[in-house]
């Protein structure tokens, strides 16, 4: 299990889930902030990823 | 018919002192546990099971349960982190697990894992604290 993606979005299911149950009453108001925050966990690593595959290690 | 409850209609706890240190005590030794007990199952059904996929994958990940180690003021603080998740915690702690393997690839991650999974439980726990106290 070494892929950083595979990994990010087993990260971000469950952290987006625990937020979204914090964050909202409603259940489908729960679904929708959890979908919204867990696609700007996925978009924004990915984003990063490209940002900084220019610089060296 | 039933009827989709509202926060005014749910029984409100008491909130007396001793009710709420058991609250935070149940809420912090089983993540989702205070929801349960202030009648709010889906929110605690969300927390216990993410908050476990969270722990569990960080073990298998070969993360880290830090030791109390105070002249190490980080481990101190990760280990503050990953006691934040109540009986799971202890019951790794008991087994030995966590032992943390750090020249595996997953180990950073592993430990990212466990000491969100804690974190997040003591946000929780307040959120807990808060509805009990009619905050929310």
């Amino acid at each position: 299990m070494s892929s950083h993606l595979l990994l990010l979005i087993l990260f971000a299911v469950p952290v987006s889930a625990v937020f979204a149950a914090l964050a909202r009453e409603e259940p489908r108001e729960q679904v929708r902030t959890g979908a919204l925050m867990f696609g700007g966990f996925v978009a924004a690593a990915v984003v990063l990823g490209w940002l900084i595959l220019p610089f060296p290690l | 018919m039933a009827t989709k409850s509202t926060t005014a209609e749910r029984a409100r706890p008491a909130t007396e002192p001793g009710t709420l240190v058991l609250l935070c005590l149940a809420a912090w030794a089983i993540p989702g546990a205070g929801h349960f007990w202030l009648g709010r199952a889906q929110k605690g059904v969300v927390f216990l099971a993410a908050l476990t996929m969270l722990f569990v994958l960080g073990l298998v990940l070969q993360g880290r349960l830090f030791p109390f180690d105070l002249s190490e003021p980080l481990v101190a603080l990760a280990a503050f982190a990953n006691a934040g998740l109540g009986l799971p915690w202890v019951v790794g702690r008991m087994l030995g697990l966590g032992g943390g393997v750090v020249t595996a690839a997953t180990y950073e991650y592993g430990n990212s894992f466990l000491i969100v999974s804690g974190l997040l439980n003591f946000l929780v726990i307040l959120d807990a604290f808060d509805i009990a106290v009619g905050r929310k």
